[in-house]
């Protein structure tokens, strides 16, 4: 059994980057780098099936130099390998790209039954990089997974509950396969000191372009076809009306307030 | 390392690069312009510079579509239980609305088995033709009948623009189409409208949880695609007098190459709810202070006929299933109506929910940050404030 669980590095908490409305400056206070909080599910369920199946887990990360970091977190919770792709040509990847990119390295792991990635991003929020690595490498693919109900490396066959709108579907797929999960999938562990300490004297190895065989014409700004042309602060909500006093009283004002805006 | 240049001796130091970056790494040093490790070589700084003093060097591109070959909009049915799933008349609004004003046709994509029927419904929507593919295999929804349907559709009439709802089902199939097709898609947009040049699909979506808009363009390949999250295009009138071409195709798919096999649905009333369908939604937080205490929520919840959501603080206790939960790692909703009782309103709580049409914040501390984004608010205790308005609801 060899799983490849696929993470990002993103700000700690993407919502808190803003634009500054007086001045027009990004404001990213507090905004550090973690490990995408889908991936961490990712990460954990790629552990619990190695549990129960044995086998190995790579880890693979796109990214600046700084995601190294991503990577040793990922290794101290239990990966067993982990990999940085990092080359400038890399740079400006769209979703295509980046699935590209990362497909590349997965077929250069090779031997794998599964590849486990987050649902999505919480920064980028696309969703399309699980579908672009399933599509490519011509994988069953089994997005939003809530629950994995069994796995079965010798009958080469998954079976999960996707987490749709309104209900769950139960679903088989072929191995290998790729799946996104969702948060409710299982609890990510925190890594032990030990692991911790491990994972620090690790060195993590670093592939390129050339390293994965990626055809230069499809990675990065050139290879991406989508092209972010304008990045602006939504408006903002106009300030609200807030009721203090007396209970009966201002339900009664906020009951006619709802009367006269149709919704009571 | 990123590949953005600055030509130092074009930067006048003017600054207006610094606030465009989306990831704060331009900055102004000894009068010019520097970027940091933080660059990503998103190119959002380029086309700002009064100058042109920053580039990005494109030594390789994607082969690019011959964009004249590409014409029609094109909108994907979704279909659910035999029925069209509301995301498609909204895109058929827009969708006619971007054909319009390209001069084209409204096309829609109609998958399935035994679905002819519903073709009349997306005339009336306005669609002015239907590709229509039935096939066993296509029912009930799996990604690669699906993709290979929608993929020789594609190859076959070559449409420039596709719209696909960013449900979970149009998110699965987008995904997968457009890397098939190696052209560019735009997740989750809110806004789309026909750039200047009279051609190109200009598509605006929120990153970084809501706090940033995005606006993207695929100038050079085709089609261009996007996913519309739901409930934001307006529904378009219904015309039961039009009517349309229909167009059958059929599905040219080897068994062995499907990979999946959908085993049951299974639908548990309390683990599961349709938050992103609902048009109102009462929330819980952990101002609620126990778990037993979400039956106020549920009671309001009742009253008004809508649907009961929760905070992450409130999934993480254990109070409430996480199919519950609001939020950056919880779904994105757009009621028309969302009621958060005892919720303080994290940002990532807000990133799920802040473009709700009306919200309504019942929460006892004054300062909590979900006032700042409530259309009304009731400054006190959640246990008395809730039930008493969900009485005084029962009596209109």
């Amino acid at each position: 059994m060899r799983t490849i669980v696929c993470i990002k590095q993103v700000p700690e908490s993407a919502s808190d980057v803003t634009i500054n409305p007086e001045d027009n400056t990004l404001n990213r206070e507090g905004a550090e780098a973690i490990i995408n909080p889908f991936d961490e599910y990712a990460i954990e369920e790629a552990l619990l099936l190695k549990e129960r199946h044995g086998g190995d887990i790579w880890v693979i990360s796109m990214g600046p130099a700084q995601a190294e970091k991503a990577l040793k977190q990922a290794l101290a919770m239990g990966a067993d390998e982990a990999v940085l792709l990092n080359d400038p040509n890399f740079a400006g990847s769209d979703t295509l790209a980046t699935s590209y990119a990362l497909s590349r390295a997965i077929a250069r792991i090779g031997d794998y039954d599964l590849v486990v990635c987050g649902k999505q991003a919480i920064d980028g929020d696309t969703a399309q990089v699980g579908p672009g690595i399933a599509t490519r490498l011509g994988l069953a693919q089994l997005t939003y997974v809530c629950k994995v109900v069994d796995l079965n490396p010798e009958g080469r066959a998954v079976t999960v509950h996707r987490m749709l709108e309104g209900c769950v579907e139960a679903i088989r797929g072929r191995l290998p396969a790729v799946l996104t999960v969702v948060k409710d999938i299982n609890q990510p562990r925190y890594p032990s000191l030990l692991g911790i300490r491990k994972a620090n004297k690790r060195t993590i190895d670093v592939w390129g372009a050339a390293d994965v065989g990626a055809d230069p014409t499809r990675i990065g700004l050139g290879g991406s076809p989508t092209w972010v042309e304008r990045v602006f602060t939504p408006p903002m909500r106009a300030g609200g009306v807030v009721f203090e006093g007396e209970v009966d009283e201002v339900v009664e004002k906020l009951v006619r307030k709802m009367q006269a805006d149709g919704l009571a | 390392m990123a590949q953005l240049r600055i030509d130092i001796d074009l930067c006048t130091g003017c600054g207006v690069c610094v606030p465009s970056c989306p990831l704060g790494a331009l900055s102004l040093n000894d009068g010019v312009a520097v970027a940091s490790e933080a660059c990503n070589d998103c190119a959002a700084c380029i086309s700002v510079c009064p100058v042109e003093a920053l580039s990005i060097p494109i030594e390789h591109r994607l082969q690019e579509s011959k964009l004249t070959d590409y014409r029609d909009v094109w909108v994907f049915c979704e279909v659910e239980e035999g029925k069209i799933v509301h995301v498609t008349p909204e895109l058929l609004g827009k969708g006619r609305e971007l054909a319009d004003t390209l001069g084209c046709r409204l096309c829609t994509v109609l998958l399935g088995h035994e679905v002819e029927n519903l073709a009349s419904q997306l005339f009336h929507y306005g669609a002015d033709c239907v590709y229509l593919v039935e096939d066993e295999r296509l029912s009930p929804y799996r990604t690669v009948p699906y993709m290979e349907a929608f993929v020789s559709l594609v190859k076959k009439y070559k449409p420039e623009i596709i719209l696909i709802g960013a449900t979970i089902c149009g998110r699965d199939l987008a995904g997968a189409v457009a890397t098939r097709l190696e052209t560019g898609l735009t997740a989750d947009c809110t806004e789309l409208r026909i750039a200047d040049d009279g051609k190109s699909l200009l598509q605006t979506r929120p990153a970084f949880g809501g706090n940033i808009m995005a606006q993207i363009l695929c100038e050079k390949h085709r089609p261009q695609m996007a996913t519309v999250r739901p409930k934001v295009m307006e529904m378009p009138e219904l015309d039961a007098s039009r009517s349309g071409e229909m167009v059958r195709e059929s599905l040219v798919l080897g068994d062995a190459r499907i990979l999946t096999e959908v085993l049951e649905y299974i639908k548990d009333e309390l683990e599961s709810v349709n938050l992103v369908d609902a048009d109102i939604i009462v929330s819980g937080g952990r101002g609620l202070g126990k778990p037993e205490n979400f039956s106020v929520v549920r009671e309001l919840a009742k009253v008004l006929g809508g649907v009961v959501g929760s905070s992450r603080a409130a999934v993480d206790a254990g109070w409430i299933p996480y199919p519950h939960q609001v939020g950056q790692t919880g779904k994105t909703v757009r009621p028309k109506l969302y009621i958060a009782c005892g919720i303080s309103g994290a940002i990532q709580h807000l990133a799920g929910m802040r473009t709700s049409d009306v919200i309504i914040a019942i929460n006892k501390d004054p300062e909590a940050p979900i006032f700042k984004v409530a259309t009304y608010g009731i400054v006190g205790d959640v246990l008395q404030v809730v039930p008493k308005l969900t009485e005084r609801l029962k009596r209109l």
